[in-house]
């Protein structure tokens, strides 16, 4: 076997965290694809990264569901789930705990997701466009 | 000049294409919503994490008076034969990619096979959108 420095083990359970944060991962997730046990792994990846791994992979939760809240219209229940989290209450106060506003708050800072989404003209144009109506139909589908 | 931004897919069904895209393939959504003022038209976009300025809009096949029912099958149909769009993606090692994308429940039509021009692979969406994986083939400089 090919020898790895002690840190590509680590990389690879942070990169884990970076792609799959929105599978329901914990620590043991990432200490298992490093190898490691959770107590040695927790310290040498604060060694390495200078953060704990539960703190790493809330963050990166946090980071997703805040684009979440400014780029899309759904429910903070919805975006909770959608990053990883199962619990809207311990979402709710790790995110404003991070950021400084509950999720509802934060995202009343920001203009609505629709100002963001860029909708081009072209699909405005088409499905803006009002169906075509004039008295003579409503009189031609009206019984004689 | 100008810059690639966003291109268009047609999908059977935005959920389902929402999940494959997310979950399977890996990418973010960029955009998701829904405007009532347009007959509840949903603008969803997904994107590879490594190029923020990059995005795919995932298009549900409209109805009426948008597209009349005769294209829209016309579309549905050229989709069910594979003929309405391809992505052609690149990664730095095909073989893991690939591992790694079937190993999330991605169905590869061709698994990775020596080209002139490097190593691809291939695989489809829910909708049958073609996509090509290529570790593209590094030339020396003359």
């Amino acid at each position: 076997m090919a020898f790895a420095p002690p840190a590509r083990h680590l990389l690879r359970a942070k990169d884990l965290a970076d792609a799959r944060y929105f599978e329901p991962l914990t620590v043991d997730d990432l200490a298992r694809v490093a190898g490691l046990s959770r107590a040695h792994f927790s310290r040498q990846f604060r060694r390495a990264f200078g953060e704990a791994p539960h703190s790493y992979l809330l963050t990166r939760r946090l980071e997703r569901a805040a684009a979440l809240l400014r780029s899309t219209d759904r429910s903070v229940a919805d975006i909770c789930v959608s990053v990883g989290l199962q619990s809207v209450g311990s979402f709710t106060t790790s995110f404003t705990r991070t950021f400084g506003l509950s999720p509802t708050a934060y995202r009343a800072t920001f203009p609505s997701a629709a100002t963001y989404a860029h909708v081009p003209a072209c699909v405005l144009r088409v499905y803006g466009r009002p169906q075509h109506r004039t008295f003579r139909e409503d009189r031609a589908a009206a019984p004689v | 000049m100008f810059k690639l931004a966003t291109t268009q897919l047609w999908v059977h069904d935005q959920d389902e294409a929402l999940q494959f895209y997310t979950r399977k393939l890996g990418m973010e959504v960029r955009a998701d919503v829904t405007l009532p003022e347009l007959g509840d038209f949903r603008w969803l976009t997904v994107g590879p994490p490594s190029q923020p300025d990059v995005a795919i809009t995932l298009m549900a096949i409209p109805g009426p008076p948008v597209m009349d029912e005769h294209i829209a099958d016309q579309v549905r149909d050229l989709m069910a034969k594979g003929f309405a769009g391809a992505v052609f993606l690149t990664t730095d090692d095909v073989q893991a990619s690939f591992e790694e994308l079937r190993g999330r429940g991605v169905e590869f039509t061709e698994p990775p096979e020596e080209r002139p021009y490097g190593i691809d692979a291939g695989f489809r969406d829910p909708s049958g959108n073609s996509f090509r994986l290529t570790q593209v083939r590094e030339v020396a400089p003359v």
